[in-house]
């Protein structure tokens, strides 16, 4: 049996790469610089997150990109061209910029705040009309239902859907954002998380998104940069590396306990070897008597009893079935599955609920095969090792 | 004589005096309102300048207005001059400070956003900040001309326009004839064309404060 391949990880680039050579940011008045020598390259098409501690100058480096903060000395260029040389309105035209308040206009409605940046940019009406419709679509917000609303009669969530829009409506290659959904309720910030990573899916910007919440780091990030006082970079690595191996301890303090559950999120089960065929798969039609004798010589416990779309409906043991003329009432139903698409997380969970195995399904809900502990545990004790040899070398 | 037979015997005289009142004080209002904005934009990111020009604005109210048109007359001469003058500095401390207040009271995330997404600083200005601030604008401007309305009055003192050249002659002849009357006639004049003008400020409000911003 093969696990399904349903997401093919082919994304269209439209970002450009960043570039910060030694960018420093010293305020009169002061001693020590606020940005001290800030260097990174961050690729076109992936979201970098800065996370780090309040007042560490995440964000001041963040708007030193587009220039909201002057840098005092360096290089910054975004797709080669250099961004401190040209005029900074025109600079921030180009970049897509989301704040934590949303910052949307009161005074205009949900179409007039999306348009501002076609129209500093002189785009035609007609097109500016198109752009709105179809970024409020991008971001889930019915034009029809919420075009002429004011940013007052939006929720939380829908204001930072609108400001997300309004961000990405001249279609900038780059896009800042700082703590954009840190003033929703946790419910709704998962939810806009989920759908950045859909959006970003489909247009593979150059995303700079500042958080200092290092799981919201962990569930958006292709790499996180973790920084510390003066935005010195601590680490700056795929979470993956970052949760295995923390460089040092200002890391280890930010990942916090449960580095390994938090692991669990970035992996999927179609990426770990589940078991294919580790399971007494039988029909629901199937006698009873049969099933027992058919477990009787596998010398197994437990069989799993399928519909006749081969989904999954319950497990029996050999015990249940003496006296029994139908599978369908023995045993106990299947609670929790997991897909290929679940995290490995939810898989634990599932296995957990379930009692040491869950069951892996496929796209239509066909059983392909089961998970249980072992694997898991495996899995981390191997990205450990991975990581560890790679940190060492 | 009674008053209202007064004032119809007197209608055109009076209907001119109140005409001219009103509309002096209109444009002295929208001359202090341009100079108050002016100066509010040009002071209110600074703190020392913010309080610089709201003290200055209230230094000029506290003087006496009997006293600034004779101070002023000497320069300016009698008539339209001095009293124009007058109302403007009068006029100016409300706006002044109603301007400041509401372009501060701005959210910074509003201002924030506007110029990360490439609104100039003008445009950030006029299309955001005192858009938002109007409300503030709008009700310095109209206590300014609720002031201005009886101020405007003393305006006379100095041979200026309106209802007060009425006020002060009857006053002046105190004990002749329909001389209570002229008096009150402009007096209730004032006070009506004062509760008019607020009328309209009430109904400028409604449509020039845009929705969102509204309360």
């Amino acid at each position: 049996m093969t696990v399904a391949m349903e997401d093919t990880e082919t994304k269209a680039v439209s970002g450009a790469e960043i570039r910060l050579e030694n960018v420093t940011k010293r305020y009169p008045n002061t001693k020590a610089a606020a940005v001290d020598e800030f260097s990174m390259v961050i690729p076109a098409g992936r979201i970098v997150v800065f996370v780090g501690p309040s007042g560490c100058g995440k964000t001041t480096t963040m708007r030193m990109i587009n220039r909201m903060v002057e840098p005092t000395s360096g290089v910054i260029t975004i797709g080669g061209k250099d961004a401190l040389h040209i005029d900074a309105d025109e600079l921030r035209r180009g970049i897509g910029y989301a704040i934590q308040q949303a910052g949307l206009f009161p005074h205009f409605t949900v179409a007039q705040n999306i348009a501002v940046v076609p129209g500093l940019l002189k785009w035609d009406k007609k097109k500016i009309d198109a752009r709105v419709d179809e970024m409020m679509d991008l971001v889930g917000l019915d034009p029809g239902t919420f075009r002429h609303r004011l940013p007052r009669q939006l929720s939380g969530g829908q204001q930072q859907r609108v400001g997300v829009a309004r961000a990405l409506a001249a279609d900038p290659p780059v896009l800042l954002m700082d703590e954009p959904f840190g003033a929703v309720d946790p419910i709704t910030r998962g939810n806009l998380q989920d759908e950045l990573l859909r959006l970003q899916n489909e247009l593979g910007k150059t995303i700079v998104f500042v958080t200092h919440d290092f799981d919201e780091a962990v569930k958006l990030g292709d790499k996180i940069a973790v920084l510390g006082d003066r935005s010195t970079i601590q680490q700056y690595d795929t979470p993956d590396a970052i949760l295995a191996n923390p460089a040092n301890d200002t890391v280890a303090g930010f990942v916090g306990a449960g580095a390994s559950l938090k692991q669990l999120t970035l992996l999927r089960v179609r990426d770990v070897p589940f078991d294919t065929d580790n399971v007494i798969a039988v029909d629901h039609g199937d006698a009873p008597a049969q099933v027992a004798e058919k477990l009787r010589l596998a010398d197994r416990a437990y069989a799993l009893v399928l519909d006749e779309r081969q989904r999954p409906l319950r497990w029996v043991h050999r015990r249940e079935l003496a006296g029994r003329t139908s599978l369908l009432d023995a045993g106990k139903p299947v609670g929790d599955s997991v897909t290929t698409q679940s995290t490995l997380q939810d898989a634990l969970e599932a296995i957990l609920t379930e009692g040491g195995r869950a069951v892996v399904t496929g796209a239509r809900g066909e059983l392909i095969g089961t998970i249980d502990i072992s694997t898991v545990t495996d899995v981390i004790a191997n990205v450990r090792e991975t990581h560890a040899d790679g940190g060492s070398a | 004589m009674d008053l209202w037979q007064y004032v119809s015997e007197r209608w055109d005289r009076l209907s001119l005096q109140a005409l001219l009142h009103v509309s002096g004080v209109v444009q002295c209002t929208i001359i202090a309102a341009i100079i108050g904005v002016v100066v509010g934009v040009l002071v209110y990111r600074s703190s020392v300048g913010s309080a610089v020009a709201t003290a200055l604005a209230s230094t000029i109210l506290t003087v006496p207005s009997f006293a600034l048109l004779g101070l002023l007359i000497p320069f300016l001469g009698l008539g339209v001059a001095p009293s124009v003058t007058a109302l403007v500095l009068y006029g100016l401390l409300p706006i002044v400070r109603n301007t400041i207040v509401g372009l501060n009271g701005v959210d910074p995330a509003v201002t924030d956003a506007a110029k990360g997404i490439g609104m100039g600083r003008l445009g950030v200005l006029t299309r955001v900040e005192l858009r938002m601030a109007w409300p503030a604008i709008l009700t310095g401007m109209r206590v300014s001309a609720q002031m201005l309305m009886g101020i405007a009055v003393i305006a006379a003192y100095a041979k200026g326009f309106g209802l007060g050249s009425e006020v002060f002659s009857g006053l002046t002849r105190a004990g002749s004839a329909n001389s209570l009357n002229q008096a009150l006639a402009g007096t209730l004049g004032v006070v009506i064309l004062a509760l008019i003008l607020d009328a309209v400020f009430v109904l400028i409000a409604r449509l020039t404060i845009p929705k969102g911003v509204r309360d």
